[in-house]
């Protein structure tokens, strides 16, 4: 069997947008000096707040709103520990995403198989059916234009603006920040939320429209991936989107290579996005010089204003 | 206004205190969250914490199983500690749990059926050689590329549970199993199982091994020169380097210890409770230890505790499910909080709680 | 003429120490005002009070006559109070314009921005490319920077905290000649030093604080050094003494050291070459960031290189990690004391175990002799006075001299064939600071080749028999310490950087 590139084009793009969308709330955490392990804890709890909320309201807005808030409430307790109780960031990080896991399959309980509300694709058919073009570039949900137009978002606010310099500054040096009066711990804990929110909304995604059903554990690493993807793109917004396309190529290559029944053993195939990510970031870590520039010098370290 | 100051050194008081603080303030919690399940959370806690071991009924079933659970946990939490605590984070235990199993599975399996006295303890090496080979992955990578550790051990859980399933269905299939996924039964075969070694107790080999390695890392980290570079490093990474400790070797070491003992902990499980593999064998040990070891201070001693206690959060968990009908994930989550409650208190060994404003101009 | 700042009662305690204990004084508008005191006096305290990062417990401020009590630094800029760190805040990974942006309340546009820091810099003779990354600048051009963000929003009231410590003479004079210019145009600086030669040579006023107390004021170019000196210490102490002996044989012999930097912004080493003999302090001064840590690094055995490269008493040792040349006889102390000389977090019986296990025999079999450890902390705590409740105490818990006495005994008790010692007394109290260095000079008495490394050109003028400075990685030919001026020394430490085109 011959695969359509323009259909894997397309399914990649949709793989790739939880994904995106994690990354993106996840650099935005690194770079204001935040290490948040509970990604994948994060989406989970987005994924399923926002499936509940679409099949109790019918509603796919309120699912990606519930979607963004379970994840920013999830994102709340690991700001808490980290920035006022001063707890250490991976331990909290990891904590969060046993949590999550725990907590979402617990409010899940009852909604597997729930039926849901098709979600409106936001342009006119007519657009989407044009030949190629059509389905690669106009054929998708509106969270999906949505997630990259908040790479370009994050991209602008970080090089242009002074909240960009800001929040860049405080994860260079907390110190620094503080000895010039910026409120360390208020914006880390405002990167934090949006972390969480964003990280949400790439649950809700999934859950809404990707799979359009509750699984227990239904992230299946993609939080993990997040993370890598961040330390893939050195921090660069736009890399970022690379890396998710990358990663939804492998995704969606693998699940149609798995349906043509090509001779590659099936377990191998499945570990394919996760062996993936690990060789294209042992290439990125290798080259020392570049993985150290942008990476934030107070990653993960602990603030105490002393003085 | 609350102001934290920090202490000159640790309390000592807290370092032990908080832990017992942390449990009790996830048993309100706990119990808050039970309630709004519907429950009655005073009979949930009695039926969580105090049944398995103690009520006519369940404890002659329940009793045993306390250390059937708490074996693997504190044998992975143990060698976790060593690398979270020298600054080297093995996430991925789970992964070379079911790595582990799958060695030793596979060894015991290639002489079916041979009854040899000598096989089992082969499965052991395996199975210590399985979780070495899974965790060297992610401790050469770091070495040599300088990649993070956290991410591809954990990415390499995922890795594991595909070769898993892969085993589970094809590689390692009981033949005479009429097609159905799963392997051979190593308990039931003399040989190749890991036998209850003191009738009623829940003791197997497992569990032994748990106790040896909690006495041989408190040994290692009071005592020995390589426990105190392992505090060092965690400490202070640069000072460790000044006093001689070579960075590499100690990620290769401490990844290594932690992966052999998880390793261990597959293979005595799937020779022994749980008996097979199957596509879900795995059941998360790996990630509960991570909790284990933080409840248990990361010292050896405390993590025995820990293990034993979050073995009880497990059995009693599903006893609240069987007679409460309390969602079985709800303990996972319980679990969850007990964690949290632990790192916030935690804030209280470092430093001091000032009531009040400072003083203004 | 009314006052621009006056300060009233101002105190300041923090559990177990009064920082500042009912200080007062006041500046005059133009005035170079200058606040004198040993490490530890308080200094440090009171001007972080004024820039608004530490409320006071009691006392009051006025400015221009109006009550002054700034929550936060940002309303300290607002009113017209601007700072130098003695410690930088600015963020290496930014540029020179993005770091001032910071600074600064309402910015300009990034343009306007880069026109203005060159016009400042020009103006007060500066020079300053704001394209630049702060981490690739040296210390006396990311100090302007820290100015050039100060005074781009017109203060009132400029503070400066030991702004000379990190500079070359030569760069010092023209901090001085940038100064008096502000001054003259109505600016008015807090000048904090210790030095007390360039507080005569500034300042216009002193106010001298010892142990969080005000204990004096005066007119600096009307006393003498001594007096000044008299009253923050508040006794005379003597100058470390030492015998004139013959050097012997080459102890410690470098040669073609070369080593790239690990990190972004460190200092690459340049072919390196230098030799102690026995009995012989060597000094090596230069401005903070010129491959000191390198080249303690490198020495240590923390960053190994070549086997030929360092050779000890004719072995070669280049290749060996630190404890293979602990063994042999070659010892460190770091500038960093928490976290690299020792342990923060850790007892000082298991901080003695970091270093000494060797050659004090402190393991027995890979197992560590936790008992002959804690007697060889209680063996370095009396004989270097370290003022602590006993061994069991955190390093941490220790203040900076007392911690650094312990640090440098610990490598003295173990005799030493060559010792090297990066910035022995930076952030010491003077008292502790001149037992350190007799400990040094008697070490070198015996028959020990020493190395300190300094950015106290006073102390190495002191203690060293001949003297070499590092600039940029590379070191400079070693002279005899004795005559030489400080002018001489300004040249060899690279004179005053990127700065020929606009010295008058």
């Amino acid at each position: 069997m011959i695969i359509d590139p323009v259909t894997l084009i397309v399914a990649l793009i949709t793989v790739a947008t939880p994904v995106l969308l994690a990354a993106i709330g996840e650099l935005v955490v690194e770079k204001s000096g935040v290490l948040n392990l509970g990604v994948e804890g994060m989406m989970i709890m987005g994924a399923v707040c926002g499936f509940i909320a679409a099949h109790e309201s019918g509603s796919p807005t309120l699912a990606f709103v519930a979607g963004m808030a379970g994840g920013a409430a999830l994102s709340v307790i690991f700001a808490v520990l980290t920035q006022l109780l001063m707890a250490n960031q991976v331990a909290s990080g990891l904590a969060l995403t046993l949590f999550g896991l725990g907590l979402a399959a617990l409010l899940g309980v009852g909604y597997p198989g729930q039926p849901i509300p098709d979600v409106a694709k936001p342009l006119p058919e007519a657009i989407r059916e044009i030949e190629v073009i059509g389905p690669i570039l106009f054929s998708h949900d509106l969270v999906t234009y949505l997630a990259i137009a908040l790479v370009v978002a994050v991209w602008l606010v970080l090089t242009r603006t002074r909240a960009g310099l800001i929040l860049r500054a405080v994860g260079e040096s907390h110190d620094a920040a503080h000895a010039l009066g910026y409120k360390v711990v208020r914006i880390r804990f405002l990167a934090i939320l949006f972390g969480g929110a964003c990280a949400g909304l790439g649950g809700a995604f999934l859950s809404v429209i990707r799979v359009e059903n509750w699984v227990e554990g239904m992230t299946a690493g993609a939080g993990w991936i997040a993370l890598a993807l961040v330390v893939f793109a050195s921090w660069k917004p736009w890399r970022v989107l690379l890396g998710a396309w990358l990663f939804g190529g492998i995704a969606a290559l693998q699940l149609r290579l798995q349906a043509a029944e090509v001779g590659v053993p099936v377990a191998l195939l499945d570990a394919s996005p996760y062996l993936v990510t690990i060789v294209v970031l042992v290439v990125i870590s290798s080259d020392r010089r570049r993985a150290s520039m942008n990476a934030p010098a107070a990653l993960g370290r602990i603030f105490h204003a002393s003085s | 206004m609350i102001r934290l100051e920090k202490r000159p050194q640790p309390s000592r008081g807290w370092v032990i205190g908080g832990p017992i603080l942390a449990v009790a303030l996830t048993m309100v919690a706990g119990g808050v969250m039970f309630a709004l399940l519907g429950s009655d959370p005073v009979e949930a806690m009695r039926i969580i914490f105090w049944d398995p071991l103690f009520s006519e009924r369940f404890a002659s079933y329940s009793r045993p199983q306390l250390l059937v659970k708490a074996g693997p946990l504190i044998l992975i939490a143990v060698g976790l500690s060593l690398g979270f605590r020298a600054g080297i984070w093995n996430i991925g235990a789970e992964g070379q749990y079911i790595v582990g199993a799958l060695f030793g599975a596979a060894f015991g399996l290639a002489f079916y059926p041979s009854e040899s006295a000598l096989i089992f303890p082969g499965m052991v090496l395996a199975g210590l050689l399985g979780g070495v080979l899974w965790a060297m992955i992610p401790a050469l990578l770091k070495v040599y590329a300088r990649t993070n550790e956290i991410l591809v051990s954990l990415l390499l859980v995922y890795v594991a549970e595909a070769m898993l399933a892969s085993a589970a269905t094809g590689w390692l299939r009981n033949p005479e199993g009429s097609g159905f996924p799963g392997s051979r039964n190593l308990s039931r075969h003399p040989g190749t199982d890991n036998p209850e070694l003191i009738a009623g107790t829940g003791m197997h080999w497992g569990v032994l091994a748990a106790f040896v390695a909690v006495i041989a890392a408190y040994v290692l980290m009071q005592r020995h020169v390589l426990g105190y570079q392992i505090r060092l490093s965690g400490e202070a990474p640069r000072a460790a380097r000044f006093g001689g400790v070579n960075p590499a070797r100690l990620v290769l070491l401490c990844m290594g210890i932690s992966g052999a003992l998880a390793g261990a902990a597959g293979l005595f499980e799937v020779s022994g409770p749980a008996g097979q593999i199957t596509i879900d064998f795995n059941a998360g040990y790996g990630f509960t230890a991570i909790i284990v070891a933080f409840l248990g201070r990361l010292n050896p001693l405390g993590i025995l505790l820990a293990g034993l206690l979050l073995a009880l959060t497990f059995i009693g968990g599903e006893l609240a499910q069987l007679m409460l009908g309390l969602p079985a994930p709800s303990i996972q989550a319980f679990q969850g909080m007990l964690l949290f409650f632990l790192l916030a208190i935690d804030v209280l060994a470092n430093y001091r709680v000032k009531w009040g404003r400072e003083a203004a101009a | 003429m009314t006052a621009l700042l006056e300060i009233e009662g101002l105190t300041k305690a923090y559990p177990g120490v009064v920082a500042n204990d009912d200080v007062s004084f006041a500046i005059q508008p133009g005035e170079v005002h200058a606040l004198l005191g040993e490490n530890g006096a308080g200094k440090s305290t009171l001007v972080k009070m004024i820039y608004g990062l530490v409320k006071p417990d009691r006392g009051a401020m006025r400015l221009n006559g109006a009550a002054y009590a700034p929550a936060e630094p940002r309303a300290a800029r607002g009113a017209g109070v601007a700072m130098v760190f003695q410690h930088f805040s600015l963020f290496e990974a930014l540029s020179v314009a993005e770091n001032v942006a910071l600074g600064m309340e309402t910015p300009p546009k990034p343009r306007d921005l880069a026109r203005q820091i060159r016009e400042v810099s020009e103006t007060y003779g500066l020079p300053l490319d704001p394209d630049r990354m702060v981490g690739d600048l040296s210390a006396g051009e990311r100090q302007r920077v820290e100015i050039i963000r100060c005074l781009l929003q017109d203060p009132k009231l400029l503070i400066m905290d030991e702004p000379t410590s990190v500079l070359t003479p030569q760069e010092v004079e023209i901090l001085f000649h940038t100064l008096r210019k502000l001054s003259a145009e109505g600016t008015a600086i807090l000048y904090i030093s210790h030095k007390l030669e360039e507080i005569r040579a500034l300042c216009d006023a002193a106010t001298i604080l010892r142990l969080g107390k005000k204990v004096g004021e005066c007119t600096p170019r009307e006393v003498t050094a001594a007096h000044m000196a008299e009253l923050m210490v508040g006794k005379s102490l003597s100058a470390p003494a030492r015998d004139a002996s013959k050097p012997g044989e080459v102890l410690l012999h470098v040669a073609g050291l070369s080593v790239t930097p690990a990190s972004p912004f460190g200092t690459p080493l340049r072919e390196v070459a230098l030799e102690v003999r026995a009995g012989e302090v060597l000094g090596i001064g230069g401005v903070a960031g010129n491959g000191q840590d390198e080249l303690l690094a490198a020495l240590s055995g923390e960053t190994l290189v070549a086997p030929g490269a360092i050779t000890l008493k004719g072995a070669p040792v280049g290749a060996l990690g630190p404890n293979a040349r602990r063994a042999l006889g070659l010892l460190c102390a770091p500038e960093e004391r928490l976290g690299h000389a020792a342990a923060p977090d850790m007892s000082l019986t298991e901080n003695a175990v970091l270093t000494a296990r060797i050659r004090k025999g402190l393991d027995r079999s890979g197992f560590v002799d936790w008992g002959k450890a804690k007697g060889f902390a209680e063996e370095i705590i009396a004989r270097f006075d370290v003022r602590t409740p006993g061994p069991g105490v955190a390093a941490r818990a220790l203040s900076g001299g007392n911690l650094q006495k312990y640090v440098i005994g610990r490598e003295i008790l173990q005799a030493p064939t060559v010792l090297v010692v990066n910035q022995p007394t930076w952030g010491v109290d003077a008292s502790a600071a001149a037992a350190i260095r007799q400990a040094l000079l008697d070490l070198a008495q015996g028959g020990a080749a020493v190395i300190v490394i300094s950015q106290d050109l006073d102390e190495l003028l002191e203690i060293s028999d001949r003297f070499c400075a590092l600039n940029e990685g590379r070191l400079s030919a070693p002279r005899p310490a004795r005559g030489l001026t400080m002018e001489q020394i300004g040249l060899m430490l690279g004179g005053a950087h990127d700065m020929h085109e606009v010295v008058a």
